[in-house]
């Protein structure tokens, strides 16, 4: 009987200490819910934000980087130089910093990607960051020299992008599947479908990271993603799409909601290479017939500022354009009259998964239809949302937010899905990459979110806010997203 | 004098159809809300479609009597033009099923042991054989989302129910004494299968289609559900209860009403499957 007792208490506390582990172990990882998932995981081949959004400040690492208020902050290059005539910059880079398959890093990396993004093959999604670069010269192990072809004010804002970040020649083959970055975590494995894992390099240069292991689980559906952040199976929601939910998790305890900006430019784009919308009476009357707050107020519960051009409203730069499409449906009537549509037409609104997407497309079509025009819906997944609409061209109106700051210049791509062709845009463009005074940059600016809303090229709708929910005792999440990240090395569970 | 005994049967069959409670209650559930799907062609409260994001997320209340959803569309009339859908995509996929699968099950059984016979029954158990939702799925992610679209993927599961049922039904008839009288005076296989067998195996095939109809019902929430039923705008119950999902502590009468019609119109027509089979089984006809 005696030994009996034993054996049980001896159980019990095993039972006990077994039980108690778990609760330990969770302090050093995370599970970070995100809406879509990449394509690849190589951000200097691929558009799509969800690649920078696992990678960036992770794994991969540029010259320079944003930080969570998105200032330009030294990292792998801790300082520079600028000549004086802006041309040549002198980067000196951080000592001892490893790739994560062990090889060095040195200044021979930097000219390597450097040079492989502005290659005239390269598959970078943003070249236009690597334009002005005449050439890339090693100077010794840790120093690099950049020469530019014209002084460009914004190169170290460019070389933050996540697309601009330095690889490891060694692993380039795999960089899709395998990244190898210098960042605080390394890759360890992706499930398609349906989550990545990294885990705390251990020969990171700089301050390790506070965090064992990262787990990013991609949920589509809000409903799901709700019901994962509400078990606990997500510990942090950076974009939550259900914003219904947000006041349920604001008066719960156990939570936090984090509400920020993105650099997220929520657009109606229209294929301008297509029949009707090669018509600027037609785009101009898709304009007028929007009505940004019963979208916002729909569709994203309120959160969310207007916009009325393809520019964020937190930069000082931006011009409040929402007056000059106003919602006006008589004047969306009348102009579809002068287009020659008396009787509106019929055309097919493709909505990726992203629920202001998918919630706000049933409110647009329901507006279109007040004027005429029949938006047939229809829902397709993220990968087909690449494949067709942005790669293949093939859509006559879908809702996608862009949010890469200061991407004015996709509207001057000649192969870009919008098909917009406007020789004027182009000439601000090619103006404003060379300017360097800031009040003529400004001028500028301004110029060309004037001209794309003169031109109706989209119908804007608004800013994308960011709203997060996460436990209430994970520190040091970003509160806005200046570019597309979630960067973890700074992010640590408190007690 | 034959003529007389005939419709006295038939009158006192409605009587006592309507004498069962469970096939009475089913007759007025599934009847109410195919009612309303009719009358949703004509009139509704509001516009089913007509958004108005002011007035989202209203309880139940004199000016819409079972609230708006997320968008301030009118529920009551979201859920009349949803019984529309429904239905439409169940009775349809039904007579698919009907339409297909009786005569495959007739030629199956007039032919028994053939090879005909086997190829008909091997066929249909390798579509029974797949789980038909995840079928359903299938076809509508190939050929695209819709209610076009459900209707094939519900009804090429409705084809081997009914082929069996027939087949099985027939096959015991085929030994009947009438049967032989009716092939000794020439009839043809066909015929047969027609003017004797058929009308005999009628009260069996009345009750599978109401089961499957609301299987059908069931099935079209379900892929509605997911996305894949009738695209928006159109209302269907399935989306509606996906739509009210995340919103359930905010707003429970998104997902009450839906759901409410979706088990109504089921038990609906479960009870009046149930009514039938009792009313026309004559071996429980007389026990009772």
């Amino acid at each position: 009987m005696n030994r009996l007792m034993k054996l049980m208490t001896t159980a019990a506390i095993l039972a006990a200490a077994s039980a108690m582990t778990p609760a330990f172990a969770a302090n050093t990882a995370i599970t970070v819910g995100m809406v879509l998932e990449p394509p690849n995981l190589d951000p200097t081949s691929g558009a799509a934000a969800a690649i920078r959004e696992v990678t960036y400040a992770n794994i991969f690492q540029g010259l320079t980087r944003f930080d969570a208020n998105g200032a330009i902050i030294p990292d792998l290059a801790k300082s520079w130089d600028i000549s004086p005539d802006g041309l040549t910059y002198t980067f000196h880079l951080a000592k001892g910093v490893k790739f994560h398959d062990g090889s060095d890093f040195s200044a021979d990396d930097v000219k390597f990607s450097l040079d492989r993004a502005r290659a005239p093959d390269s598959t970078n999604a943003q070249k236009g960051l690597f334009a002005d670069i005449a050439s890339v010269d090693v100077a010794d192990p840790l120093t690099v020299k950049v020469t530019l072809k014209k002084p460009n004010g914004s190169f170290l804002f460019n070389m933050a992008w996540g697309d601009a970040v330095i690889l490891s020649p060694k692993s380039i083959a795999t960089e899709a599947t395998k990244p190898v970055g210098t960042g605080p975590f390394k890759f360890v494995n992706w499930v398609k479908g349906d989550h990545v894992e990294l885990a705390k390099f251990d020969g990171y240069w700089g301050a390790p990271a506070k965090l064992d292991k990262v787990t990013f689980k991609f949920i589509s559906d809000p409903s799901a993603a709700f019901a994962a952040v509400m078990a606990g199976d997500v510990d942090a929601f950076p974009m939550f799409p259900a914003a219904e939910t947000l006041e349920q998790f604001k008066s719960d305890p156990r939570f936090q909601v984090i509400v920020g900006n993105t650099e997220g430019k929520t657009i109606l784009a229209m294929n301008n290479g297509k029949k009707p919308f090669d018509n600027i009476k037609v785009r101009e009357a898709v304009a007028h017939a929007i009505n940004r707050k019963e979208i916002i107020d729909g569709a994203m519960f309120g959160y969310g500022t207007p916009i009325g051009t393809h520019f964020s409203p937190q930069n000082p730069d931006y011009v409040d354009l929402t007056g000059q499409s106003n919602y006006d449906p008589e004047k969306s009537k009348a102009l579809l009259k002068e287009a020659g549509y008396p009787n509106g037409f019929t055309v097919s609104l493709k909505l990726p998964p992203p629920p202001y997407a998918r919630k706000g497309g049933e409110i647009i079509a329901a507006e279109l239809a007040k004027v005429g025009i029949k938006a047939e819906i229809s829902n397709v997944e993220w990968a087909q949302w690449l494949e067709q609409v942005f790669k293949g061209k093939d859509y006559d109106m879908t809702i996608i937010a862009h949010v890469e700051p200061m991407d004015l210049d996709i509207y001057s791509r000649d192969n870009y899905y919008f098909n917009y062709k406007s020789d004027a845009y182009k000439k601000i463009m090619a103006e404003l990459s060379s300017a360097t005074e800031p009040a003529k940059r400004s001028e500028l600016l301004k110029q060309a979110q004037k001209q794309i809303a003169d031109d109706y090229v989209n119908a804007f709708l608004f800013q994308l806010p960011k709203t997060g929910v996460a436990n209430a005792k994970i520190v040091g999440l970003w509160k806005n997203q200046p570019t597309p990240a979630n960067d973890m090395s700074e992010v640590y569970w408190k007690d | 004098m034959q003529e007389i005994s005939l419709t006295d049967d038939r009158r006192s069959l409605v009587g006592e159809a309507f004498r069962s409670k469970s096939f009475s209650l089913g007759f007025l559930l599934t009847g109410a809300f195919i009612v309303a799907a009719v009358l949703s062609l004509v009139w509704t409260p509001y516009d089913a479609t007509a958004i108005s994001v002011a007035e989202k997320l209203r309880g139940p209340s004199a000016a819409h009597w079972l609230g708006t959803d997320h968008f301030g569309r009118d529920i009551l009339s979201m859920i009349m033009v949803g019984a529309r859908t429904s239905i439409a995509v169940a009775f349809v996929s039904v007579g698919i099923g009907i339409a297909a699968g009786v005569p495959l099950g007739l030629w199956a059984a007039a032919r028994q042991g053939s090879l005909v016979d086997e190829i008909i029954m091997r066929a249909n158990d390798l579509v029974f054989a797949f789980p038909a939702l995840l079928i359903a799925i299938l076809i509508t992610a190939v050929f695209g989302p819709g209610a076009v679209n459900a209707i094939i993927a519900i009804g090429i599961f409705n084809i081997p129910v009914f082929a069996r049922l027939a087949r099985g039904a027939a096959l015991t008839l085929w030994t009947r004494e009438y049967i032989f009288a009716a092939r000794v005076a020439g009839k043809g296989a066909v015929r047969i299968s027609a003017e004797h067998i058929l009308p005999n195996i009628m009260n069996l095939l009345i009750v599978q289609g109401t089961i499957q109809f609301s299987l059908g019902i069931l099935a079209d929430a379900a892929l509605s559900y997911v996305g894949l039923g009738a695209q928006p705008p159109v209302p269907s119950w399935g989306r509606m209860l996906a739509d009210a999902q995340t919103m359930i502590s905010l707003a429970p009468h998104m997902a009450l009403f839906p759901g409410a019609a979706i088990v109504l119109t089921v038990l609906g027509l479960n009870l009046m499957g149930d009514g039938l089979r009792d009313i026309f089984d004559p071996k429980l006809r007389r026990s009772r």
